[in-house]
């Protein structure tokens, strides 16, 4: 089932179907963590009244996000690698344990997910990163995303150096070798806004055949007042750069990643969902009524985040909708959820996980 | 060269192995030196010495020396 999500166009499904069809294999993880992580069983016996199947995707249990930065949670004997959130100064970042089964999982789903939009034949790849960053043991979340898309590219180059300022020299060769074709430019929203948008003028760079994707939230461009619209067209004014790709991801499920529609909204995948919850009460929001996210995911395997309620709030402010071929939900991110309102949640969970 | 030679010396400029290794032993995430990012390496040594593009499904498949083996197949022309 997993299989024929990944080969069918990623937002081919509408919500009826697709709600049918992730059921059965979200249930099955529910019970394949509860058999293999301690700390999860006890979370699902103490705060979800033990393991069952569920009837729909919105009574599923869920795991906020904060406990992968409490405990390290595992369903794998076979550990190969940890995943860390990037970590914004004086957090705890997320460990997230990978196996090879998982981390292929969420590969193919990287494929699945961004062939519509980039072909089969990769393009040449320009990062707005360090090439340090793919160098650490522990990757973070930057690195596994710059890591991942370089399957999709060739002839990697790092647009930064070590000190995260612009080489320019670097980025100039890259453009007058690469930049008369079609090719990829991929990095974080605030790098590709700092060190890229900020650091040249109007017309100084001519980037009207690259494939911008980004990812890493907009809450540092807030500050800046640069709205996805701002960034869009601020974009199109410097570089000429038009086919501009923002995606919704997060380090606890890495590998699903909702890309942006032609019309500005994100989808999630075929082989993942939302729910957005009222925060206090926890029940599903309607449609068109802000909340905090709940996302599942048929990939994660190897630690048991294939249901967790995020830290971001957001929208579900369209169904079924069709543009560009997309079904299922659309939805909007609105930023982070306030501290407080996540508290008790979290709070009764993960003193069940110790 | 042998297309299994060609191919040998692609994972050897990656790996930096020696001649004898066993190459049943050259697996994804099992070989120490390949890991996800050692595997980009050996992608750009592959393409290096088939003078070839890979698609991005035949870097996924590429799980072991035989399975490079039988994708790079298709790109050995000499």
């Amino acid at each position: 089932m997993f299989e024929r999500l990944l080969e069918a166009p990623p937002y081919s499904l509408r919500q009826a179907e697709k709600g049918a069809l992730l059921l059965p294999g979200l249930n099955d993880l529910t019970r394949f963590h509860y058999e293999r992580c301690a700390p999860y069983a006890r979370i699902i016996d103490a705060a979800w009244g033990g393991l069952k199947a569920c009837g729909s995707i919105a009574d599923l249990p869920f795991l906020p996000v904060q406990l992968f930065k409490q405990h390290v949670l595992a369903s794998t004997a076979t550990p190969v690698m940890t995943l860390q959130s990037s970590g914004t100064t004086g957090q705890t970042p997320s460990r997230i344990v990978l196996d090879a089964e998982t981390a292929e999982r969420q590969a193919r789903a990287l494929v699945a997910t961004f062939r519509p939009i980039l072909g089969d034949s990769r393009l040449p790849f320009l990062a707005i990163d360090t090439k340090d960053v793919i160098k650490a043991d522990n990757l973070t979340a930057r690195g596994a995303g710059v890591l991942g898309m370089m399957k999709f590219g060739a002839k990697a180059t790092f647009a930064l150096a070590p000190d995260l300022e612009i080489d320019d020299a670097a980025v100039r060769r890259f453009v007058a070798a690469n930049g008369g074709r079609p090719f990829l430019i991929f990095g974080f929203t605030f790098l590709v806004w700092t060190k890229l948008f900020e650091q040249y003028g109007d017309g100084e760079l001519d980037l009207s055949n690259a494939i911008l994707v980004h990812s890493g939230g907009w809450k540092k461009l807030e500050e800046k007042r640069v709205s996805n619209a701002v960034f869009r067209a601020a974009l199109k004014t410097r570089f000429n750069l038009t086919h501009i790709y923002n995606f919704y991801g997060f380090v606890e499920q890495i590998g699903s990643m909702f890309v942006e529609g032609p019309d500005g909204l994100l989808y999630p995948p075929n082989f993942t969902d939302v729910i957005v919850r009222r925060p206090g009460s926890w029940e599903e929001a309607a449609e068109g009524e802000e909340g905090v996210l709940q996302v599942v995911s048929l990939l994660p395997k190897s630690y048991p985040g294939h249901s967790v309620l995020t830290e971001d709030r957001g929208t579900v402010v369209a169904m079924d909708s069709g543009r560009g071929d997309r079904f299922g939900k659309a939805i909007t991110i609105a930023g982070r959820v306030a501290k407080a309102e996540l508290r008790g949640c979290s709070d009764v969970i993960a003193s069940e996980a110790r | 060269m042998t297309l299994e030679e060609k191919v040998f010396a692609a994972f050897k400029d990656a790996f930096d192995l020696e001649d004898g290794i066993d190459r049943a032993s050259l697996v994804y995430r099992e070989f120490p030196e390949w890991n996800s990012i050692g595997h980009m390496t050996l992608v750009a040594a592959l393409e290096t010495q088939f003078d070839a593009m890979l698609e991005a499904n035949e870097i996924l498949a590429m799980s072991s020396f035989d399975k490079a083996v039988e994708i790079m197949a298709k790109y050995d022309e000499h």
